[in-house]
């Protein structure tokens, strides 16, 4: 559609693993292939390897021995960053503090040598396409962080890179205008058709943004899949807790139904095991009349939020279990309820340790 | 009525305050009446009181001996801004960028001649470059020349640089220090050589510490007298001079208004470089 219109690269990792100097294993050797025009978010808490994993993508930082990078199946390892054609946006945006809006924005264009009319046009049209049209001559610290924030974004679109890099691009930013620039940030990723790789510690950034997301922790990769597999068929505990909210449940498995304090909960699987752990998410949880129900509890608070109201049920599990409740239900603190739980519903995690 | 009682209660608060503000200026206002309005005042007002009245001032642009030596001096004190600049920002910027053995060692021997007197360093540069000195030992010995430079003003010039690097690299490391590595890494990745990220985002970045610190070296070695007294033979700068004028020939006038005319000289080179040095940063920007 535009003059901007990238043709991605897709990218291989293999087995890279990533041992700093000073002996911190950021990154325990992890392969991962990402399709041409594909948004793959890396996702996990503070500390998992996220940036570390794109700095190696990037050609910022070497994999360990035996650690391999493929760009469009060419081994691009020992290739430094400038020459390997890819756009980055950084947390801080890393503007030139010494240039214009315009130069940042022409900076690539101009180390490539690109005569000045053809810098002009394509800066404009850049400009244009993420709405900062006035702002050309604008020194940096004359910008709103979500100025910044475009400026960054057509700085590393401009140059026609194969691969976009993005490490949390949206953190400094209030969370109104987080939700805005989320929505023009997907609309442009897909409008480019560029492979982007895009690091968050925000679940519902890498729910919406992602076309597949990894999830992280302590420099492993968790689990890869789309945003529906990660949130409804969560590999382990861990993923379940980080991504969406999770009851975890670990109770004793007799003939295909859990055995609680309140009750009994079947699931789909016919096994005995003597400690089980189970997942179920808030929101597939129903409240209903307590007499009767298999399973039941008493209300210990409820919390209304506009849309639905979270209440936390004590003595049907053997934790606190959250519910979600339609906003138009009376329900208090000491009230009785029965919980209905569909046995798909129940999804059954590894035990781990 | 509950903002009228407030302000009213807020006034006497309002007038301490002020008082307090007033109290202390006092001491800036006693120091540079002490040591520098009084005494620069006695200065230009001597300096004036020569045969030729407020033309002495002249002498120092007029007369070919004192304008000569005024040459020396502002050139020799150039050279030593320019590569104290250059040296101390290329050792300056390694050694905040790396960590090697023996890194904090170097660090404190560098800074070590901080310290120094000039007196002590023109010693220094007499041992390194006298007619006893080592390099002229080791030139004997493989040419069978005596290499003696301690004396001329390379000598002075290699004092001067002794005496401004550790200064100058100080500034630079916490100018460096200070540095977003983040801003390198987005020149790299928009395709930006070594070469060109040093020259169109490091020393952009670092140019006001460039300013700050390169005034202080020309400012130190515009006055720098005790290298020059040590070493002096055949070198002549304004300090020396106004010495001279002063204790030899008992000629005060001159004197003082070789002074004066140091001092607004020195003024006047520095203004120049820090308006030049603004607008270049900002053409470049
Ligand atoms: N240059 C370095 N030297 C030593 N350790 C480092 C270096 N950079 C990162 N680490 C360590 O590697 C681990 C992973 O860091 P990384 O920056 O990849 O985390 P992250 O997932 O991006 O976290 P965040 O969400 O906080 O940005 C951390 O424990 C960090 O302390
Ligand atoms: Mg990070």
């Amino acid at each position: 559609m535009s003059d901007v219109t990238a043709h991605g690269a897709s990218v291989r990792i293999e087995h890279c693993g990533k041992t700093f100097s000073d002996g911190t294993r950021a990154l325990e050797p992890a392969t991962l292939d990402i399709a041409r025009g594909e948004t793959l978010v890396l996702l996990g808490p503070s500390g998992c390897g996220k940036t570390t994993m794109l700095r190696i993508i990037a050609g910022l930082e070497l994999p360990d021995e035996g650690g391999k990078v493929l760009f469009d199946g060419k081994d691009v390892t020992s290739m430094p960053i400038e020459r390997r054609n890819v756009g980055m946006v950084f947390q801080s945006y890393a503007l030139f503090p010494n240039m214009s809006v315009a130069e940042n924005i022409g900076y690539g264009l101009k180390i490539r040598g690109l005569p000045k009319n053809e810098r002009i046009a394509r800066v404009a049209e850049l400009i244009r396409l993420t709405n900062i049209t006035g702002l050309e001559s604008r020194r940096i610290d004359q910008l709103s962080g979500g100025q910044r924030q475009r400026v960054a974004l057509a700085r590393a679109v401009a140059i026609r890179p194969g691969i976009l890099l993005l490490d949390e691009p949206l953190t400094a930013l209030d969370a109104a205008l987080r939700d805005r620039l989320r929505g023009e940030l997907n609309r442009l990723l897909r409008a480019l058709g560029i492979t982007a790789i895009y690091v968050t510690h925000d679940q519902s950034e890498a729910m919406e943004l992602g076309d597949r997301i990894v999830v992280m922790g302590k420099g492993r990769i968790a689990q890869i899949g789309t945003p529906r597999e990660i949130y409804f068929t969560p590999r382990n505990r861990f993923v379940a807790e980080f991504i969406g909210a999770a009851n975890i449940i670990e109770a004793c498995l007799e003939n295909g139904q859990l055995v609680l304090p309140g009750g009994r909960q079947p699931i789909t699987s016919r096994i005995n095991l003597a400690a089980a752990v189970a997942m179920v998410r808030p929101e597939s949880i129903r409240l209903v009349e307590a007499a009767g129900a298999a399973l039941s509890g008493v209300v210990d608070s409820v919390t209304f939020n506009g849309e639905k109201q979270r209440v936390v049920v004590s003595g049907a599990s053997d934790k606190l279990l959250a519910v979600d409740a339609p906003n138009q239900v009376q329900i208090k603190p000491g009230d009785r309820v029965g919980l209905s739980i569909s046995p798909e519903a129940v999804r059954l995690l590894p035990p781990e340790d | 009525m509950q903002y009228g009682a407030s302000s009213r209660r807020g006034a006497p608060w309002l007038m301490s305050h002020k008082f307090f503000v007033r109290l202390c200026l006092l001491p800036l206002v006693v120091v540079t009446a002490a040591f520098f309005l009084l005494p620069m005042a006695r200065l230009a007002v001597t300096g004036a009181e020569g045969p030729q009245g407020l033309a002495g001032y002249l002498a120092i642009l007029v007369e070919p001996r004192y304008r000569a030596t005024l040459i020396n001096t502002v050139l020799l004190a150039a050279a030593t801004t320019l590569v104290t600049l250059i040296v101390a920002t290329i050792a300056g910027m390694f050694l905040q960028r790396h960590r090697f053995p023996g890194r904090a060692v170097l660090i404190a021997m560098l800074t070590f001649p901080l310290a120094f007197p000039g007196v002590v360093v023109g010693f220094m540069i007499i041992l390194l470059a006298g007619r006893q000195g080592l390099i002229g030992d080791l030139s004997n010995r493989l040419a069978g020349q005596k290499f003696v430079f301690a004396y001329s003003i390379y000598g002075l010039f290699l004092g001067y640089l002794y005496f401004s690097v550790p200064r100058v690299i100080l500034t630079i490391m916490a100018a460096v220090q200070k540095l977003d590595t983040g801003l390198e890494d987005a020149a790299r990745s928009l395709g930006a050589s070594p070469w060109a990220v040093q020259r169109d985002v490091v020393l952009p970045a670092l140019a006001p510490a460039f300013v700050a610190s390169g005034a202080i070296a020309f400012a130190t070695a515009m006055g720098a007298f005790g290298t020059a007294f040590t070493l002096a033979t055949n070198i002549d700068v304004l300090p020396m001079l106004i010495y001279t004028e002063f204790t030899l020939a008992a000629n005060f006038s001159t004197s003082a208004a070789l002074s004066v005319g140091l001092g607004v000289i020195t003024w006047f080179i520095l203004a120049l470089a820090r308006s030049f040095s603004g607008s270049a940063v900002a053409a470049a920007g």
